[in-house]
């Protein structure tokens, strides 16, 4: 019997299925969800029908291989409607460190044979290769954020996305700022909001796992972490972490490792 | 005075496309009680709610005086607007209102009324105009200035050409670029305004549309020598609460929402146009 | 909400270790009661129930960017001056369900207002600067037309005990605002800490009342020149200051001044400065709605000039760029509100100063904003 129901598909790239996990662990929600839609493709869960015509795909991981590029094409082809959910899939995820490395020296550290390893030079978003219709960030991905969504778009309504900064949300659930309070060096005021403060609800700083706020003052932020006692290159490597490959992080991260131009006198 | 924070659930008598991207609805409040206590003036807005999307501020555009309805026209612009334009008769939205300030009609009485719109049908004024033209013996004489881009975006073009028939009313319309059926002016709806010969003791502008283009009419008029209390202006933010609390709308000292939408030139004249505000 | 009126100072003197009667008679009569308590390296509002809870000794220094909690071997437990947040948090909530709607079978929608539930909570050492934000919260969530249902019905809830400030932090400039470091108005009683116990006045009917069941002794001349010694030197301990509201007013003809800019260049966006401002007030609506489609809720949450989407018309941003931000939030707090509210919106706690993550001060900001400029005005 043919289902008149909404499909959905999940697919996997280059990830460490954490994003998947996330779903997985939504409990109630996720046992839900087939009321609403059939889940066509989801591995991980168990369904496994990649090339499906779908309603909605959500893209978990980055473009790293050949084969990537084929089937993240196939992908949007058989969607109508396309989420990149994480930091993998939406700015290519801790993978795309390598993108500033030398890639060949890391392989041949690594593989005894990296001749046979099939990669590409770079990791990077799904964004750069096909056309996307919502991204949601995170390391791994809010999966409250993704009912969200397809609760809207079951509703026939665009999803709206998460616009303000982590330290509004911190302040919102009343967390106390870890930078004012005990010198952390936060991340929180140039990061999207979205996770639930859970770094500096623990008193942690934040390190930007939903990477860039829509405004991103690098330098400002800079010179507040350089003057909490970090060198440079500490503050360039906590914008190029997790989401490095997102361009406002990786512009401020390479600045900082770029030596100072000579100023004249 | 209905309840500002909670809406009152209305259903959609009538809805009419009336271009490709904007759409009236006619609403009636589910509970006639409710229907029958409100009451708005041209120019105010209600906060229109779809179930689980959102809510939007949309201009009134009837007559006051119709009290088993009342009609909102919408253009497309977003999310919300896109849902609500799926809607059809029977369905039902969220009503919280009447907000804001609307146009200074007791003054207007005995005046002539200049009304400048630009853009894509600037409902606000056509509330006015209509309300001008049920109540013809009580005002002056009427000019009508309306300016588009394209020839298409004139909706309610059978309309104007009924307004020119009357008495006492100059309908003048421009378009950037105009087709070949189009029988008014080609250009800028602020190049309308020198044609006129105004009696600057008794005259009242209204004025709606791109704050650019109001910028370049307030400029004319007051070229003509007519007072800045005589310009009044419609104007559009971020507006969420509707009675001045949530805090978006603000132009400098001013909430859009509460304080205006319309205001009186000399109220806005600091900030309007500043960048910023 | 409590009955306001200015009550002259005629207190009554409380010995240090009698400080539970006052905390025992407000939970008798049915009161939660809230007081300082260090938590997360800050003063913050917790429920106490034993006076030994307070900080004893501790004090907070505050700078710039910077909050650090100091214990010294000291008696007092109200030397600190405040934590991250005012009382606006317990009024005006971060996230707050403003009503729920139901889709009937017959397509009818059910809307129902969702207020909260409280109970009568009493808030012990409210600073005066504090109560002056309130005063302010009041004026804008409570106005006679459009009175907020949710805001309404925990002020009506509260009690607050306000305390005179005996020191003041290095971000502290009440006295040129005119709201502190003494007691003005807005508590129902009024608290002095002394060297070696307390002072209470009544601040309104239920606060007098309140007093004259502890029966205390009359204030010595000692004790009343110990209390003013206390105001005295938190005021001259603030070395920050705004100007009168006059000149804050002239920031508006202040609109292209460079140093908008050289703020811009500094200024994260981060929105800190607004979130624990005591009187900011800005909030976004948005609706849930559950994954059955059949009910919703909408919802507000603190909103921040400083958010992208804050002067967002959908296809375009009133203020796209950080400077454009900054330049609204301390145009509208100091000249905006004057017309909006009859006075400043600072009220001179300096929290934007300390928990801005880059220090950036906006006592400073006004300085170089309106020097050598008032003259030709």
């Amino acid at each position: 019997m043919n289902s008149t129901k909404p499909k959905l598909s999940v697919h996997k790239f280059s990830s460490c299925d954490g994003c998947q996990l996330a779903l997985l662990n939504l409990g109630e929600s996720l046992l839900e969800l087939p009321k609403y839609v059939d889940i066509t493709h989801f591995a991980e869960a168990g369904p496994n029908n990649p090339n499906a015509k779908v309603d909605v795909a959500l893209v978990e991981g980055s473009i790293s291989t050949p084969d990537d590029i084929e089937r993240i094409k196939q992908v949007r082809e058989n969607s109508a409607y396309l989420i990149t959910i994480g930091a993998c899939a939406t700015t290519g995820g801790l993978q795309a460190l390598a993108n500033l490395a030398d890639r060949e020296a890391w392989m041949a550290a690594v593989y005894a044979r990296p001749d046979t390893i099939e990669t590409l030079s770079s990791s990077t978003s799904i964004s750069e290769h096909v056309k996307v219709d919502l991204e949601l960030h995170g390391c791994p991905v809010n999966s409250q954020q993704v009912i969200a969504a397809l609760a809207d778009l079951l509703a026939g309504v665009k999803p709206v996305s998460e616009r303000q900064t982590l330290c509004m949300e911190c302040k919102r659930n009343g967390v106390v700022c870890t930078m004012v309070t005990k010198g952390e060096p936060c991340m929180g005021p140039v990061t999207r909001a979205g996770c639930g403060a859970l770094c500096p609800s623990l008193g942690r700083a934040c390190y930007s796992c939903y990477g860039p706020a829509e405004t991103v003052n690098d330098g400002a932020l800079a010179q507040r972490l350089q003057s909490l006692g970090l060198t440079s290159e500490a503050v360039a490597r906590r914008f190029l972490f997790i989401t490095s490959g997102a361009p406002p992080f990786r512009d401020a991260g390479l600045r900082l490792r770029r030596p100072p131009l000579e100023t004249d006198e | 005075m209905l309840d500002a924070h909670l809406p009152h659930s209305a259903v959609i008598d009538r809805r009419v496309q009336e271009s490709p991207g904007i759409f009236s609805l006619r609403l009636q409040y589910v509970d006639t009680n409710v229907q029958d206590v409100f009451e708005f003036q041209p120019g105010q807005f209600n906060m229109l709610s779809l179930f689980g999307v959102g809510e939007v501020p949309i201009s009134i555009v009837s007559d006051p005086d119709d009290s088993h309805f009342f009609d909102h026209t919408i253009r497309v612009a977003g999310r919300v607007t896109e849902a609500l334009s799926r809607l059809q008769p029977g369905d039902r939205v969220g009503i919280r209102g009447p907000f804001g300030r609307g146009w200074p009609m007791a003054q207007a009485e005995g005046q002539d009324v200049v009304v400048v719109t630009g853009g894509l049908g600037c409902a606000p004024l056509v509330s006015v105009i209509r309300y001008l033209l049920r109540r013809r013996d009580r005002f002056g004489d009427i000019h009508i200035l309306q300016g588009v881009k394209n020839e298409d975006d004139l909706i309610w073009r059978r309309q104007y050409e009924l307004w020119s028939r009357e008495q006492g009313v100059n309908v003048q319309l421009a378009a950037d670029m105009p087709g070949k059926e189009w029988p008014w002016q080609q250009g800028l709806v602020t190049e309308l305004i020198n044609t006129l010969d105004l009696n600057l003791e008794k005259t009242i502008s209204m004025l709606c549309g791109p704050e650019l283009m109001m910028l370049a009419a307030i400029a004319q008029l007051r070229d003509l020598k007519l007072d800045d209390q005589r310009i009044w202006l419609s104007m559009e933010r971020n507006m969420q609460c509707g009675f001045g609390q949530c805090g978006h709308c603000q132009v400098g000292p001013k909430f859009v929402c509460k304080d205006g939408p319309v205001f009186c030139y000399s109220e806005v004249a600091d900030f309007l146009g500043a960048k910023g505000f | 909400m409590p009955t306001q009126h200015i009550a002259p100072r005629r207190p009554g003197f409380m010995e240090r270790e009698r400080l539970q009667d006052l905390l025992d008679a407000l939970r008798l009569l049915g009161y939660r009661t809230l007081g300082p308590v260090v938590d997360e390296d800050t003063i913050q509002w917790r429920e106490v129930d034993a006076i030994d809870a307070l900080p004893a000794g501790v004090q907070a220094r505050q700078g710039a960017g910077e909050y650090r909690l100091e214990v010294q071997p000291d008696d007092r437990l109200f030397a600190w001056n405040h934590g991250p947040q005012a009382i606006k948090p317990l009024l005006f909530s971060a996230e707050e369900r403003l009503w729920r709607e139901r889709l009937m079978v017959d397509g009818q929608i059910e809307i129902k207002q969702t207020l909260p539930e409280v109970e009568p909570t009493a808030i012990f050492g409210v600073r005066a600067c504090d109560l002056a934000a309130l005063a302010l919260q009041d004026r804008h969530f409570l106005s006679p037309q459009h009175p907020d249902p949710h805001y309404k019905i925990r002020r009506e809830a509260l009690f607050l005990i306000g305390i005179d400030c005996a020191f003041s932090a290095a971000t502290c400039f009440c006295t040129s605002t005119g709201d502190g470091p003494s007691l003005g108005e807005g508590f129902d009683i009024g608290m002095a800490e002394l060297d070696n116990g307390y002072l209470f006045w009544g601040g309104s009917a239920k606060g007098s009342e309140i007093i004259d069941r502890l029966s205390l002794k009359p204030a010595t001349e000692a004790q009343l020149n110990n209390m003013i010694q206390g105001t005295d030197r938190a005021a001259a301990q603030q070395h920050r200051f705004l100007p009168g509201e006059t000149e804050l007013k002239q920031l508006y003809e202040k609109l292209n001044h460079e140093h908008w800019d050289e703020i811009g260049e500094r200024c994260l966006s981060c929105g800190n400065c607004t979130a624990v401002c005591p009187t900011c007030f800005c909030y976004s609506t948005g609706y849930q709605r559950t994954l059955d489609g059949r009910s919703a809720e909408m919802k507000r949450q603190w909103d921040s000039c400083f958010s992208p989407t804050h002067s967002s018309m959908g296809h375009f941003m009133v203020r796209g760029e950080t400077t454009l931000r900054y330049r609204q939030w301390l145009t509208h707090k100091l000249a905006g509100w004057q017309e909006q509210f009859g006075r400043s919106g600072c009220v001179g706690c300096g929290r934007c100063i300390t928990w801005c993550p880059v220090g950036i001060d906006l006592t400073q900001a006004v300085a170089a904003l309106l020097d050598g400029g008032l003259a030709d005005a």
